[in-house]
């Protein structure tokens, strides 16, 4: 029994959630192989090849998988399928999107954003927001998962020594095609590998107001999040939201400002070790959970924290 | 060109549910029911498509109770022109109806209808599988814009702008599609009351899910459901100093 994990990467790095899903992998079995999908990937490759508590690097190098799209990616994962008994990729945007799609051409019920591996067939998944938290068993010969990084601790980017295979691609199956990224780019951590995270909610009150936000995030060398509603009013872009519909995050520190606490931003950040609460409301939900809560108008809070740090 | 928009019923979005005191699945006795956000999104788009002279029908469809009928009127008063009940008794949130068998089921209402577009959540919120769309546009053969923030029809083919990890990422899909939803597609406009009137004399249409033949037994089975671990927190700290205090000497997060 082997198990495949479908690495995340841009064709020059592996991203960090590949490594929390390659530990999820190696408790159902210590046999893992890594499926490195892409075009002019020397970068990954090189990356994927040194990462630990894996037997086998498999690599597919061709120009329609370039962009990941889901069409063509699965058509790759489906014909390697019958190799393995569990396939699993990190529940990011890129899993998300490529792997259902695989598991209904594979004729399996995918297991989604699975939190625990209880054994081979049984598996922890948050539900309902987090509110809850379902084990399943599943009946199905080949099991696809996707896995919520942030209870899987990461194995070593570096030291092993995979071998290396080359899979043949499956052509393009000619349904859709790659226009554009439009990239946020950022000098601060990933959001959802940082030690960190600083999250700004409607309280902050404008894009411009914003700046202060990001003025303590780079003092203290976190990520930056946001509320659904920060986003919603174009405060900051769609890929800092933090919650049941966006981005998990577990970091050592968690600094909520001007956000309530609704059960959605809960569901993205309340697995976090310490969080701050910066509101002033004293009633907002946020405090039931925050290890420390300030009540203070963040406008005043914020900077002063700031200059203090 | 027609559209069909597949809504689920689900627990409302402000509900703090409860896990059933045998830990078999969720208190849903008395509760509040909505449509899924996302698909009240999804009908939103379609309905919009329509109002620009871009698409002839809106169908909404979906598999679950009898009561669904309830967010199928919904939908209609949105503005959806017809609607399809696939009827079932078996639990659609967890243990029950699983994301392959709606899919499967949407597959036999795509052949019977022939759709052009089929626009729908990205997310249940209450089993929050992710899966439906993508699992519908693989046994399709059709191609999928998933988590979709912008939508713009061309002759044979549409362009989607999907919210990734990454930032914001447009591709190029050849027609029939499907399409999940965003929170950013649009905002739903509320149903005003002669529209609610108008739905009750739209046509409904119901099927007994054995009559489209899939196989609904699940293949998850629910060993358990609990509440997560709740956390202590409601600490207090009187100002950033007593904060800054804390962070480096008690919690040890900060240096
Ligand atoms: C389908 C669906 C999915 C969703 N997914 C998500 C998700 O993934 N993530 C998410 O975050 N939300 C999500 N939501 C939205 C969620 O329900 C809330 O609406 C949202 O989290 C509220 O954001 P907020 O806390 O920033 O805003 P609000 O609830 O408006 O809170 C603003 C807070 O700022 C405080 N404040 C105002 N001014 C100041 C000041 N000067 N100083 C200090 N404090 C101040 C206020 O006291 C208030 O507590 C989702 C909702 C739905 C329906
Ligand atoms: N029982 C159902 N009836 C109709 N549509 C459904 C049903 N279940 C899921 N869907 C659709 O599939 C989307 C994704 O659901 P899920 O894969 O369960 O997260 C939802 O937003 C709906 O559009």
């Amino acid at each position: 029994m082997s198990v495949l994990v479908i690495a995340e990467h841009d064709n020059s790095e592996i991203k960090a959630a590949t490594l929390n899903t390659i530990t999820a992998a190696r408790q159902i079995d210590g046999d893992v192989h890594l499926l490195v999908a892409g075009a002019n990937m020397d970068g990954a490759m090189q990356a994927a090849s040194q990462i630990h508590g894996i037997a086998k690097v498999l690599k597919a190098d061709a120009p329609e998988l370039g962009h990941h799209l889901a069409e063509n990616i699965a058509l790759v994962i489906v014909e390697l399928a019958t190799n393995y008994t569990h396939i699993l990729a990190p529940a990011s945007t890129f899993g998300k999107n490529v792997m259902p799609r695989a598991a209904a051409l594979l004729d399996t019920q995918q297991i989604s954003d699975i939190s625990a591996v209880v054994d081979a067939d049984t598996f922890e998944r948050p539900v309902y927001a987090g509110n809850a938290v379902a084990t399943v068993k599943s009946s199905d010969a080949i099991k696809l998962i996707t896995v919520r990084g942030t209870t899987f601790d990461p194995v070593k980017a570096e030291g092993g020594q995979p071998e290396v295979e080359d899979v043949a691609p499956k052509g393009d199956a000619g349904l859709s095609s790659f226009v554009g990224l439009e990239a946020s780019e950022s000098d601060r951590p990933e959001l959802t590998s940082a030690d960190i995270v600083v999250s700004g909610g409607r309280g902050v009150g404008s894009a411009e107001n914003f700046a202060i936000i990001e003025k303590l995030a780079d003092k203290i060398g976190a990520a930056v999040g946001a509320s659904r509603a920060a986003v919603d009013a174009g405060y900051v872009p769609n890929d800092y939201q933090v919650g049941q519909t966006g981005k998990v995050v577990a970091p050592d520190l968690y600094i909520a400002i001007g956000i309530s606490g609704a059960i959605q931003h809960l569901a993205g950040m309340k697995d976090s070790k310490v969080i701050v609460a910066i509101n002033k409301d004293e009633d907002a939900p946020i405090f039931q959970i925050a290890d420390y809560g300030l009540v203070a108008d963040l406008f005043e809070a914020v900077p002063e924290l700031e200059s203090k740090l | 060109m027609k559209i069909l928009v597949p809504i689920k019923r689900v627990v409302d979005y402000n509900v703090k549910v409860r896990v059933k005191a045998d830990n078999s699945g969720i208190e849903l006795a008395n509760v509040k029911m909505s449509v899924n956000p996302f698909d009240e999104i999804a009908i939103e788009e379609a309905v919009r498509l329509k109002e620009a002279g871009k698409a002839t029908e809106v169908i909404a469809v979906s598999i679950g109770p009898e009561k669904a009928q309830e967010q199928l009127r919904t939908a209609m008063a949105i503005g959806a022109d017809r609607a399809i009940l696939v009827q079932t008794d078996a639990p659609i949130d967890l243990g029950g109806v699983e994301p392959l068998a709606v899919a499967k089921t949407l597959k036999a209402l795509v052949d019977k209808e022939s759709p052009d577009l089929v626009i729908m959540g990205k997310q249940s919120i209450d089993d929050d599988s992710n899966q439906t769309g993508q699992m519908l546009s693989a046994l399709l053969g059709w191609a999928q814009g998933t988590f979709a923030s912008k939508l713009e029809l061309g002759d044979g083919n549409l362009k989607v702008t999907r919210e990734v990890d990454g930032g914001l990422e447009t591709l190029e899909l050849k027609t029939p599609a499907i399409i999940t939803t965003d929170l950013r597609l649009n905002e739903p406009r509320y149903a005003k009351l002669p529209d609610i009137m108008k739905a009750k004399k739209k046509e409904l249409e119901v099927l007994a899910a054995e009559d489209l033949g899939v196989d609904y037994t699940p293949r998850l089975s629910i060993v358990k459901v609990e509440e997560p671990p709740t956390r202590q927190g409601g600490g207090k700290v009187a100002d950033v100093d007593e904060l800054i205090d804390k962070l480096k000497n008690e919690a040890k997060v900060l240096s």
